[in-house]
């Protein structure tokens, strides 16, 4: 699973910088969201793999803490998913501003001289 | 015991945010209530900052005998739950931020307040962002602030729209965007390493790591420091800012020029704790030394490239940046007090300077930077450019020109670093305290490059102001005199002004942040206050 889950990340981080390297503005904007999967992934992972775990203490039953995983990555990649989508969505209205003043889609607002 | 006061380093995060909450509330018909409930929230910010320099100062014993404010948000003990911390450094900067806050609140009331939507609320959200990232004492919460800070800054930096606004803030949004996943990178596998995001628990933990674990808690650190060199425009991760900075509306400039600082301050903070416990010297080690001169070296070329008045402003910006970290590079806490003064002088300065060129701007017709010729080939006429309206009501002041002129010889003076301004102070003890570490020390080479790249750079400064002066200021033909509402004038007068008071209580003030850089150097003291603070309510009763 471990190496699944680093392949994964790995792909995803690559796309992503790809993505923002290249001059369009969609193309900025998906490589933003990618990194963002990748990003939260790997946040996730740093809480070590387990499965069939609960992050939640249940009070009903005698606390043995190794039944459970480490909660704190889950509520860090909760904060950073909702962070990450908020400034993603107020980067695609930039970027849908951004298009209708240039005119273009390019990164610069105009056309690269070739 | 004062029962409010406990609560004091709550409220600079507290107060702006409801005060956003409210404003995005009330209609922006309703301009006289909008405008009194922000006052009244910067206001409120200003005192608060200044009663926890007081206790930051050590005036009040009783609640914080450490002189270190702590708080426990939701009463959780420290490791667990998220502190607040104010020691002196974090209260000087809350001070230094609520004013400027202040002055270009006052200063967008005369126009720019009205050139959008939502301005109030999200320049409150911005302090708020501001105030939490320099009081939290939790890495995580560092992160969060710092995003706080940044959403209310897109939105800012778009205000009153444009092209040219438009495009530098999509740069702005992408670099800060990518920084910001790096900051997330950096926390989890710090995280992931030390099991800990509590800053005074981190240091502690940091130095036990040994082996594999070492290595992968500076590779953490390391790229956290990209994340905050990022946001302190260190060279060569600072393209974004010339644009993004000249192209924002003034007031929204002015605050920004503190923005960067929040970097440095990280750094610094990041670098007490980590340091001495045997960690890496990601922070504020040799490698800061030759990063701040290259920054300082690129401001200074930048500067003397420019001709447009806000991209020189924004070099200022990068060089100031350059300073402080080529400064913080250095060994020995002996620089650190005298570059935090450096800091303030030159966050007051830069923030009068974008307020002050925007107004002087205005004194040029039409068509000064076009030749008359290529005016009549194009057939060009007035565009009526919203951002250069001057026909907006308010109480304009006397001698226009004769204020414009003397604040901009202000300006420059505080950025180039010479007397009789504190920009002067504050280079000369910095310079001077970095040949005495070097004469007790063997290695002087740093010290003359820094004292060499400093002078030269104040140099570049002045030559390239001047020249900006006289282009302003000289040029016989279109000059307007524009009408200065007493709002704008009078914001850029108090920077000014509370420049001039550093100057004249430069002796107190050098010996308080000499005081501020001395409890830096302990990280122990900021450990013990954070660890010692028991939590109201015992843990395990129920409330």
């Amino acid at each position: 699973m471990e190496i699944v889950l680093a392949l994964a990340i790995g792909v995803l981080t690559s796309s992503g910088v790809w993505l923002i390297l290249r001059p369009r503005t969609f193309q900025v904007i998906i490589g933003f969201s990618l990194l963002a999967y990748a990003v939260n992934l790997f946040i996730f992972s740093m809480g070590r793999l387990r499965i069939g775990a609960a992050p939640v203490i249940d009070k009903a039953h005698e606390i043995d803490p190794s039944l459970y995983t480490d909660p704190v990555p889950q509520a860090l990649v909760l904060t950073a998913i909702v962070i990450g989508f908020a400034t993603t969505a107020l980067f695609l209205v930039v970027l849908l501003a951004s298009r209708g003043f240039a005119g273009n889609d390019h990164v610069d607002g105009r056309e690269a001289d070739l | 015991m004062n029962n409010w006061l406990q609560h004091l380093p709550m409220l600079p995060i507290v107060v702006p945010l409801m005060t956003a909450a409210l404003l995005v509330l009330l209609k922006e018909s309703r301009r006289k209530t909008r405008l009194t409930l922000s006052f009244a929230s910067v206001l409120m910010q200003v005192f608060v900052a200044y009663q926890l320099l007081l206790v930051t100062a050590g005036h009040m014993p009783a609640l914080w005998p450490d002189n270190i404010a702590v708080y426990l948000l939701g009463d959780w003990p420290a490791p667990f739950g998220i502190v607040l911390v104010a020691d002196r450094l974090a209260a000087v900067m809350l001070l230094l931020c609520s004013g400027l806050g202040l002055a270009s609140l006052i200063y967008s009331t005369a126009r720019w307040e009205r050139a959008g939507v939502h301005f109030l609320p999200l320049y409150q959200l911005l302090l708020m962002g501001l105030d939490g990232a320099f009081l939290t004492g939790d890495l995580f919460n560092l992160f969060v602030f710092f995003e706080v800070l940044l959403a209310a800054s897109y939105g800012l930096i778009l205000h009153g729209s444009g092209e040219l606004r438009v495009t530098a803030g999509l740069h702005y949004i992408a670099t800060n965007l990518a920084a910001s996943f790096l900051l997330l990178i950096a926390i989890a596998l710090i995280y992931g390493v030390t099991g800990t995001l509590n800053m005074a628990d981190l240091a502690v933990r940091a130095g036990q790591l040994a082996g594999g674990d070492r290595r992968l808690f500076e590779a953490a650190a390391a790229i956290l420091g990209i994340a905050f060199l990022v946001k302190a425009a260190a060279w060569p991760l600072n393209f974004w800012l010339p644009n993004a900075y000249a192209y924002a509306c003034a007031p929204v400039a002015a605050v920004f020029s503190i923005m960067t600082k929040v970097g440095i301050y990280s750094l610094l903070r990041l670098g007490s704790l980590l340091q001495p416990t045997g960690a890496p010297a990601a922070f504020g080690g040799e490698w800061m030394f030759p990063l701040g001169l290259a920054t300082l070296v690129f401001g200074s070329i930048g500067m003397l490239a420019t001709q447009h008045a806000e991209r020189q402003i924004g070099y200022c910006v990068i060089m100031s940046s350059g300073t402080l970290l080529a400064a913080l590079g250095m060994p020995g806490v002996t620089l650190t007090g005298p570059a935090l003064f450096y800091l303030l002088t030159s966050v007051l300065a830069l923030g009068a300077a974008y307020m002050l060129i925007e107004m002087i701007e205005r004194t040029r017709g039409f068509g000064a930077d076009v030749l008359a010729v290529s005016l009549e080939a194009f057939d060009l006429d007035d565009p009526e450019s919203p951002d250069r309206s001057d026909d907006v009501v308010g109480v304009a002041i006397p001698a226009a020109m004769a204020f414009l002129g003397m604040a901009f010889i202000c300006c420059a003076l505080l950025i180039a670093g010479l007397p009789p301004l504190p920009g002067f102070v504050a280079k000369l003890s910095m310079l001077s305290a970095a040949l005495q570490t070097s004469a007790t020390d063997t290695p002087s080479i740093a010290a003359w490059t820094l004292v060499a790249t400093v002078l030269l750079s104040g140099l570049a400064g002045i030559i390239a102001l001047s020249r900006t002066g006289i282009r302003l200021f000289w040029s016989s033909e279109d000059t307007v005199v524009p009408r200065l509402r007493v709002s704008e004038a009078g914001s850029v007068g108090i920077l000014l002004l509370a420049c001039i008071a550093l100057a004249i209580w430069a002796g107190p003030v050098l010996a308080f942040l000499n005081d501020a850089a001395l409890v830096l150097d302990r990280p122990q003291l900021y450990i013990d206050a954070v660890m010692a603070v028991q939590p109201v309510r015992p843990l395990g009763a129920t409330p």
